[in-house]
């Protein structure tokens, strides 16, 4: 793995504040939707954030490219300090960071027809030949009839949709992209396809890729490192191949074992680990460990007082658990806890 | 891109279609209640512009002679279709020529109040923050006041006048559509288009002019065709309670109203005809208004 690092994201924190008062705002109390991020995106290649619904992973996202302001932390992209930027300097540097919106046709304005979203990018910032031009070259490259420039958003699949979408994108040629949910709301069956294009994009303009996505399949498919998210943090961090080879924090345990195996056999002696409780509050984050309420492999030292650091227990391998290599050892075991009425398995793909 | 070309190969729809509003007149040509409404408005529309040629009676001068002593009122007949008013003038002809002073009174000052609601909607949905608030207090404040009071108040404020009437109905609606924008435009700005255009690095102002402003107005289009409704009743309201702002002698549905209200016992002809006008008027402002936004509300979409 080279060192060549196109952003970096250290102690990122969004925090909106939950105001309360008729008359006057009272700030109450604070949704740490994300909670002390760091990342290192590397050039060319893809980092995929995975995590339940509501752990943060859109908010990270949207943050790195301010798109939400971010409350604390630092990002550099490419030697440039992203936060310090002001508005029109920030404006500029959009131009080599783009987005991929999770809802193709909501990612698109109704009025504007197909040309005229993919000019509007060029017209922002400037591009050498004629725009009509690029709009063919554009179309060309997602996979799309050189007519559809004329056509509105509402006239295409949400797969097509979402071709524009990533036409938009790519416009500028930019060096990284975050992918929202890129392929969620399509129908399986068109998700490849949408994928694949992505893959194929990274390769022949050198892109950089943060694909944020709930599914499992999806994110190991397209990732070289994979970030696990827990409640606006990073609980895991491994290479792809490594993370769904073998686990090491107890909520990629969870989840990993909730993971359909394609082979009725082993399917059946499939032991899946099940998750006491629901998801805690992003607004009253568990003290400690932010996993421990759920954790089934919780101690009772250190877990629910210790707020563990991510630490690299392997070389690229980065977990967040106090215990890892114990669990990982088998000197730990699970709870049992599929008696518990309130268990629930998390994250399963479909 | 293999796979890519398959899925495109599927072409999209052939008719070159152009967006929600085409779509919303396919169906509100499909729409009783849209056809009837759009008649009405045809019929009223012709009726106030051609008024001149369409009146049988052009002089509206009193015409005594026909006044065949105290109290008599001339019912209908085959010279005058609705018969004569108290001073012997022809009822059709001042309904028609009525109902151009309607139309003027009622598109005067609909724009009054459109213009004046879209520029403090623009700008409180747009620059948010302290402005947002101070105007959108004022708009609770004005809707806290009943519209034809506050009507009644303004255009006695200004002074005689038909531009004081319609300067009066247009501030009554002003709040109307700016909270109405204000609100689409706050919903509109957080739609992920936006946030689209954000991130490509199009400027802020761009953002709100270009893309959520447009977004807005459909609402307040439909809710200008309900107000136009409103504005000639509002209107009608003024002018029977003796402010219609017009010379006395250019003939006014509501201020009809007024003068033959003490004759309804012996000729209801002269209260219903003109009445009826601005019910009819009004329904078919209403009934197009209503379609129209059923037919652009995604939920209506079959």
């Amino acid at each position: 793995m080279t060192d060549d690092v196109l952003m970096s994201v250290r102690g990122l924190k969004v925090h909106f504040p939950i105001r309360k008062g008729v008359l006057v705002d009272r700030v109450v109390g604070h949704v740490r939707a994300v909670d002390g991020v760091d990342l290192d995106i590397r050039r060319g290649q893809t980092y995929g954030l995975v995590g339940e619904s509501g752990c943060g992973k859109s908010t990270l996202g949207r943050a790195m490219l301010r798109l939400v302001e971010p409350t604390d932390g630092t990002i550099t992209f490419d030697g440039t300090d992203v936060r310090a930027l002001k508005t029109e300097p920030m404006r500029l540097l959009r131009k080599r960071l783009q987005m991929v919106f999770q809802d193709p046709l909501a990612s698109l304005d109704p009025r504007q027809s197909v040309e005229s979203v993919l000019t509007e990018p060029l017209r922002t910032h400037g591009f050498p030949g004629k725009p009509a031009d690029r709009v063919r070259e554009l179309l060309d490259v997602v996979g799309l009839p050189a007519n559809a420039a004329g056509r509105y958003p509402h006239e295409f699949s949400g797969g097509q949709r979402q071709r524009i979408g990533i036409a938009r994108a790519i416009a500028l040629n930019p060096d990284l992209i975050i992918a929202d949910e890129p392929v969620s709301a399509l129908d399986v069956s068109i998700q490849a396809q949408i994928v694949n294009l992505l893959e194929d994009l990274q390769e022949q303009l050198g892109l950089t890729y943060v694909v944020v996505a709930h599914d499992l399949a999806v994110v190991r498919h397209v990732s070289d490192t994979i970030g696990v998210m827990y409640l606006g943090s990073i609980v895991e961090e491994s290479p792809s191949d490594d993370l769904y080879a073998e686990p090491l924090h107890p909520y990629t345990i969870a989840l990993m074992s909730a993971i359909p195996i394609p082979d009725p056999v082993v399917e059946e002696r499939r032991e899946r680990i099940l998750l006491t409780g629901d998801l805690p509050s992003p607004a009253n984050i568990p003290p400690g460990c932010r996993f421990h309420t759920r954790c089934p492999f919780r101690q009772t030292t250190r877990c629910a007082d210790e707020v563990p650091s991510l630490r690299e227990i392997r070389p690229g391998r980065k977990v967040a658990c106090h215990w890892s290599e114990e669990i990982v050892s088998g000197r730990i075991q699970a709870a049992a806890s599929s008696h518990d009425p309130t268990a629930t398995e998390v994250g399963a793909p479909v | 891109m293999s796979l890519g070309a398959a899925e495109a190969a599927i072409t999209v729809a052939e008719d070159h279609g152009g967006g929600v509003w085409r779509e919303a007149f396919k169906r509100l040509s499909r729409n009783p209640a849209a056809i009837i409404g759009a008649v009405l408005i045809a019929l009223f529309l012709f009726v106030a512009i051609f008024a001149d040629w369409l009146a049988p009676y052009t002089a509206l001068a009193p015409d005594l002679k026909q006044i065949k002593g105290p109290g008599h009122i001339p019912g209908p007949t085959a010279e005058h279709w609705l018969g004569l008013d108290d001073q012997g003038r022809d009822l059709l002809s001042r309904i028609i020529l009525g109902a151009r002073q309607s139309l003027l009174v009622g598109v005067v000052s609909l724009l009054f109040g459109m213009i004046g609601g879209i520029i403090l909607g623009l700008l409180a949905g747009g620059l948010g923050g302290w402005f947002d608030t101070g105007v959108m207090r004022l708009v609770d404040m004005m809707l806290a006041v009943p519209g034809l009071l506050f009507a009644i108040g303004i255009a006695a404020m200004l002074g005689e006048g038909l531009l004081a009437v319609m300067i009066a109905i247009g501030v009554v609606n002003v709040p109307v559509f700016a909270r109405l924008l204000r609100g689409q435009m706050l919903a509109q700005r957080e739609a992920d288009y936006a946030m689209a255009a954000k991130s490509l690095g199009v400027k802020r102002r761009r953002v709100i002019l270009g893309h959520v402003f447009p977004n807005s107005l459909t609402p307040v289009i439909v809710q200008g065709t309900l107000t136009l409704a409103t504005a000639i009743i509002e209107a009608a309201g003024l002018a029977f309670l003796g402010l219609s702002g017009a010379d006395p002698s250019i003939p006014e549905w509501g201020r009809m109203l007024a003068e033959s209200q003490r004759h309804l016992a012996i000729a209801p002809q002269l209260v219903i005809a003109p009445g009826l006008a601005i019910v009819l008027a009004a329904l078919g402002f209403t009934l197009l208004g209503e379609s129209l936004r059923e037919a652009l509300d995604p939920k209506y979409r079959r």
